[in-house]
């Protein structure tokens, strides 16, 4: 199983060769946005109220560990979501990679295998606009890549076995506007979620961007994570084992029937 | 294993309630050009699939290469060659590397696709455009690249789902010079189609499916043979005037096919049916005495009506 999802994930990444030019400028210039407009523009404000004394360090060092793991989840759904339907639906790629000894497992490991790579590529690039923000110094930056991917893995692995099994790609617009959106700025990236409304709370804990956040955010800062870091990486692992475990089946429900 | 590649016995597909292959028997042997003939929607595809190792059988038995391939799919997998109805390339790379990819999933090293890539290139004439964008081959170009994507693992059986639908006549052509050629070489063809040329240009032998069922097996000529006669004639009356010629005509052949706008005779002498017709004081507005094909086979056992 192992060299037969690994030839997957070569296969990712020799069409990657061809069409990386797309998404790099992207890549670069997503942190770049963020950590201009929402860690300086908006961050000016919140160290000169009370913000600095309830996050206890600059803005900007508090919401970048936080916006990498949100960005990792971008990555993977995003990764999970259209390339799935793409090779189910339009250009129908799977059923050739299928038609050779790959099995359906290995597809699924290997997509996610190659969502990995491109992970700790797109995690990296963030790391380094952090620290050329002096958000963060770069070495423990970069030791907050692991999470970030595990955080990203944690999304694609659903998300993919999702993608496998709609029909069409409204489901994907209405994940990515009534799930991921909403994720993305209630989990604790850009404000503690001890702000948030008590009903709330519980609701944080369940979604993975939140266990995502507080390790990277640990990782950055050298703080400690709300619960053990361990429950904090197994919840992920659930995601991603989870969700590949999902993808199994709805993968083979569209391409093995 | 008797010498078969393929063995089916009682073969049946289910999804649901609906029967898309109904306990269906047959086998195909080594180096034979064998097709599945049928309307759309008759269970051609899903029989495929299943020969492919890709769809689980429902029930009845299947031995492909003599496996099983509920248990051993990537063990037969990897000495097959698929050719889907639609085309799947990888339309943002190359035709070298759509090769190498797929040569890559078969676990081949680098050198040897490489090497085989220039050899299929040439076989499929391509060898120009080895480089180019595939997203810019004509469809023919691409069916082309498909076969030789299917041919680079050198696969014992090739499986071609409806291989020229869509083609223009001469890419068509090109297309059924370079599958017989490999059937030459001993490679065995699965095939399944609609068109009736095509089956009598490539299989030595075939089965019509309708309804999910085989309803008749054999070679062309023998299919022919058995449910048609040699000839056919068909005579064209000027509209309104078909049916007081019809009462000339009664009697003159065992099989007369009435359509709306012309009579089928079949006859063993299409030539002196014609002339008998022509003495009966039929008068049609043109007449034309062929022989039998494999289309009128197809017709007779699936009937004439529209399957959509």
């Amino acid at each position: 199983m192992a060299s037969a999802a690994l030839r997957v994930v070569e296969a990712h990444a020799r069409v990657y060769r061809r069409t990386w030019r797309g998404s790099v400028i992207s890549t670069f210039l997503s942190p770049v946005f963020y950590l201009l407009a929402m860690g300086i523009g908006l961050g000016s404000l919140v160290n000169r109220g009370a913000g600095t004394a309830s996050v206890g360090v600059p803005y900007l060092t508090y919401l970048a560990p936080g916006l990498l793991a949100a960005t990792a989840m971008q990555t993977g759904a995003g990764d999970g979501s259209w390339p799935v339907m793409a090779g189910i639906k339009w250009t129908k790629t799977y059923f050739a990679t299928l038609a050779t000894p790959i099995r359906i497992r290995d597809l699924v490991v290997g997509h996610l295998g190659w969502v990995g790579v491109r992970m700790v590529f797109v995690s990296t690039v963030f790391v380094v606009v952090m620290a050329v923000f002096g958000a963060v110094p770069l070495g423990v930056g970069l030791l907050a890549v692991v999470p970030a991917v595990l955080t990203g893995l944690a999304f694609a692995a659903p998300v993919s076995a999702y993608a496998a099994w709609l029909n069409d790609d409204h489901g994907l617009s209405n994940l990515f506007r009534f799930g991921i959106v909403p994720m993305f700025l209630f989990s604790g990236t850009f404000f503690p979620i001890t702000q948030l409304p008590g009903w709330m709370q519980p609701i944080a804990y369940a979604i993975p961007l939140w266990h995502g956040v507080e390790l990277t955010r640990a990782t950055a800062l050298g703080i400690p994570t709300t619960f053990s870091p361990v429950v904090h990486v197994a919840y992920l692992l659930a995601w991603i084992v989870g969700g590949s475990l999902v993808g199994f089946r709805t993968f083979a429900k569209k391409l093995g029937q | 294993m008797d010498g078969h590649l393929v063995e089916a016995c009682a073969l049946t597909k289910r999804f649901g309630d609906f029967t898309a292959v109904d306990a269906i028997d047959f086998t195909v042997g080594h180096g034979e050009a064998f097709g599945f003939l049928g309307p759309n929607g008759a269970g051609k595809t899903s029989t495929m699939r299943m020969i492919g190792a890709v769809s689980p059988v429902t029930d009845g038995t299947l031995r492909v290469l003599d496996m099983d391939p509920s248990t051993q799919g990537p063990a037969i997998r990897a000495r097959l060659g698929v050719v889907p109805q639609e085309d799947n390339l990888d339309n943002e790379l190359s035709v070298f590397e759509n090769l190498l990819v797929y040569g890559r999933y078969f676990d081949l090293p680098r050198s040897v696709i490489t090497e085989r890539a220039d050899e299929l290139l040439e076989f499929t004439q391509l060898t120009e455009r080895r480089d180019a964008q595939v997203e810019n081959l004509s469809g023919g170009m691409k069916r082309r690249l498909t076969i030789a994507r299917a041919l680079i693992n050198q696969p014992d059986v090739l499986l071609l789902d409806e291989p020229t639908t869509g083609l223009d006549p001469q890419a068509r052509h090109v297309l059924w010079d370079r599958l017989y050629r490999l059937k030459q070489r001993g490679v065995t063809l699965i095939i399944t189609t609609h068109y009736m040329d095509e089956a009598e240009q490539l299989c030595d032998r075939l089965v019509v499916m309708d309804k999910a069922k085989i309803v008749a097996e054999g070679s062309p000529l023998a299919l022919i043979g058995e449910y048609s006669t040699r000839d056919v004639v068909e005579l064209r009356f000027p509209v309104g005037t078909q049916d007081e010629n019809l009462s000339l005509l009664v009697g003159l052949a065992d099989r007369m096919e009435v359509l709306p706008d012309r009579v089928l005779i079949y006859t063993d002498n299409g030539d002196r049916t014609a002339a008998e017709a022509a003495e009966r004081g039929s008068k049609p507005e043109t007449v034309v005495v062929r022989r039998s094909t494999l289309e009128d086979v197809f017709l007779r056992l699936t009937g004439r009506s529209l399957i959509d």
